[in-house]
């Protein structure tokens, strides 16, 4: 008796109750399409927040004033050098002496470029009438461009000089442009901040939103034009370094907190009055954290496909007691045990094998709509499991069955009504 | 002198124990030479259902020994015996057994299937057991498409296509009227006459009168073993078929 005929006496078999092969089969489907779906989503939902991430800017150390006694330290990536380690006496703010003490290639030879950074919240351009609330006005230098994956697009950069002279220049993002002059090109033209005139020499590429937060609603001007009109020459809201690769960012961390814990007098044991947050750091709490989302959404995918096979098993009990009859009929005219247990074991695992390639296929055509703004990614090995499962769900949630029509008494069986 | 085809000795069946033992072969002693035709009668509860099921290695016998066709069938495990009630025993039942849904040649190679002869020679011979039947028009039509006559042709041709050693109906005529009873009967005359060894179970005098040996069973025992006609004689009812 070959395989091959075992396996038309399955197909046979199936195919005389279609209605309730293709139900059977529709619950392992589901739960594969689910689970390939469901993980191509969490692929899909983790690259896209990786790009956002990257497009804040590559290999950068952005580095804040901490006076909170230590306690603000739980947020992901923050890395702070020793928190909850007592009361400070003296908590100094970021100073633009401590961004210079940065660009020392000796000390800290794995920055490639720092760029101090002021913030003006909520300051109100105006231009010609019409006025914008700009979310966030920056001051830096030039270097704050590249460090933060800045591009201009229309118009120049500021410069250096424009940095020395104190220029008042200003670069816009696309939110700030067209609030103020519409489809108008803003290149050249005056705006107002607070009654501060300004000139916009550039647009900054549009970069999207990124979650609650617009990244477009922003205007970058020289580090000493915001000070001298809008915030005062303080404290720097931040300090951003880039390092000079990737494999780099760590070793600059290093460096940037030496140079730090120095010149604001830390001891190893003292609490930092500054964090810093790295971009390598971040990224990683962010891809775990959304790991552990699409693990679960797997899992309750993994679940739906259980379901199913549970379901295979129930229709195979179901068929065998139907077929008792036709099992004592094979007995007596000579099937030996093997070929009852193989074809019922194989009309399990057709049933779950056709599943499970419908179920990929189905997968596979949802994966090329985006939903919520999601394009999902196949993962291989999604596929590969899924399917690898959903067999073996037949196997296993077939073999009772199979292994009970194989163990009946041909006297009994034929005697079964 | 040849191997018998069927030989027992002393077999006993007892099912159940204790209080609800019952025992339904009582010391059956019995030989079958080749090409005879025998018809085993009883009334119900005789104990010639259980005599058919063990003759057919469905079951097996309590004590006893029982040799088919020279193998010993107590020494036999599953898998043995599915082998042999392949190759040495063709089945015609009561209630013909055919796989619904299944044609009538699909039903008659099934046995061969198991028996793993190739596909051509498979249908070569399935069709010419349909035709010793006279059911050649009929290979495409599935069980209930077809009368009870037609339908307990079909388990002829599929007890007879592997050339068994043993044709073992268990009341073959007892779903079929009349003129279905006479086709089948026939058909087994014609097979008989041809060297088929051929047992019948059944509680009909007109059908054990188309048998060359009558055996009669009384609770169990066997009280009467009549011949009717020569071993390799024609069947007795042979000339009337032909007529």
């Amino acid at each position: 008796m070959s395989r091959l005929e075992i396996l038309r006496f399955a197909l046979r078999g199936l195919a005389a109750n279609k209605l309730r092969s293709f139900l059977t089969t529709l619950g392992i489907l589901i739960g594969v399409a689910a689970v390939i779906l469901l993980v191509a989503f969490g692929e899909g939902a983790s690259q896209s927040i990786q790009q956002s991430i990257q497009r804040l800017g590559a290999n950068t150390l952005t580095i804040s004033a901490s006076f909170a006694g230590g306690g603000g330290g739980a947020g992901g990536g923050r890395v702070s050098a020793g928190q909850n380690a007592g009361p400070r006496t003296q908590a100094r703010s970021l100073t633009l002496e401590d961004a210079r003490a940065l660009t020392d290639r000796e000390q800290v030879p794995s920055v490639r470029s720092v760029s101090p950074v002021v913030t003006a919240n909520s300051a109100t351009a105006v231009h010609e009438g019409a006025s914008h609330p700009i979310a966030q006005l920056v001051g830096t230098y030039p270097s704050y461009f590249e460090a933060t994956n800045k591009p201009v697009e229309s118009g120049t950069y500021f410069v250096n000089d424009d940095v020395i002279a104190a220029r008042k220049v200003m670069v816009i993002g696309r939110t700030v442009a067209e609030g103020l002059f519409g489809t108008a090109d803003p290149v050249g033209k005056p705006v107002s901040v607070s009654g501060v005139p300004f000139t916009v020499i550039g647009v900054l590429k549009e970069s999207g939103s990124t979650g609650m937060q617009d990244a477009d609603d922003v205007a970058i001007v020289p580090l000493p034009a915001v000070q001298q009109s809008l915030t005062g020459f303080g404290a720097l809201g931040s300090i951003i370094v880039q390092a000079t690769g990737a494999d780099a960012t760590d070793s600059a961390q290093a460096e940037v907190t030496a140079v730090l814990n120095q010149r604001h007098g830390i001891t190893p044991t003292g609490t930092a009055d500054y964090r810093i947050l790295n971009q390598a750091t971040l990224q990683e709490t962010v891809s775990s954290t959304i790991g552990i989302f699409t693990a679960l959404l797997g899992a309750v995918a993994a679940i739906s496909l259980l379901v199913g096979g549970i379901g295979i098993t129930n229709i195979m009990l179901v068929t065998v007691t139907e077929r008792t009859r036709e099992i004592g009929i094979r007995k007596a005219i000579g099937a030996p045990r093997s070929a009852i247990l193989g074809q019922f074991l194989l009309e399990a695992t057709v049933l779950s094998l056709v599943g499970g390639l419908v179920g990929v296929a189905i997968a596979f055509a949802g994966t090329r709509f985006t939903i919520a703004g999601i394009s999902p990614v196949l993962v291989p090995s999604s596929i590969a499991l899924a399917l690898g499962v959903s067999v073996g769900i037949g196997l296993f949630f077939g073999g009772y069955p199979a292994n009970r029509a194989a163990k009946l008494r041909p006297i009994e069986a034929l005697r079964h009504e | 002198m040849t191997v018998p085809v069927l030989s027992l000795k002393d077999i006993t069946k007892v099912y159940g124990r204790g209080d609800a033992e019952v025992r339904a072969l009582r010391g059956v002693s019995l030989s079958v030479e080749r090409g005879d035709y025998v018809a085993i009668m009883g009334a119900s509860g005789s104990g010639k259902s259980t005599l058919m099921n063990i003759l057919g290695c469905l079951d097996v016998p309590t004590s006893g020994r029982y040799h088919i066709d020279g193998t010993d069938v107590g020494s036999l495990d599953e898998r043995r015996l599915a082998v042999l009630r392949n190759r040495k025993i063709g089945f015609v039942f009561q209630s013909f057994n055919l796989i619904p849904r299944m044609s009538a040649l699909a039903n008659v190679e099934l046995p061969m299937a198991y028996g793993g002869v190739g596909a051509a020679d498979r249908r070569a011979r399935a069709l010419a057991a349909l035709e010793q039947v006279g059911l050649s028009d009929r290979v495409r039509h599935e069980p209930n498409e077809l009368s009870g006559g037609q339908q307990q042709r079909v388990a002829v041709a599929r007890a007879l296509v592997t050339a068994p050693a043993l044709l073992l109906a268990d009341e073959p005529t007892g779903n079929l009227d009349t003129a279905s009873t006479e086709d089948v009967l026939g058909i087994l005359d014609g097979l008989s006459a041809s060297g088929r060894t051929i047992v019948i179970i059944t509680h009909e005098d007109d059908v054990a009168a188309h048998t060359k040996r009558v055996i009669r069973l009384v609770d169990g025992q066997i009280i009467e073993d009549r011949r009717q006609a020569p071993v390799d004689g024609l069947p007795p009812r042979m000339p009337e078929v032909i007529a």
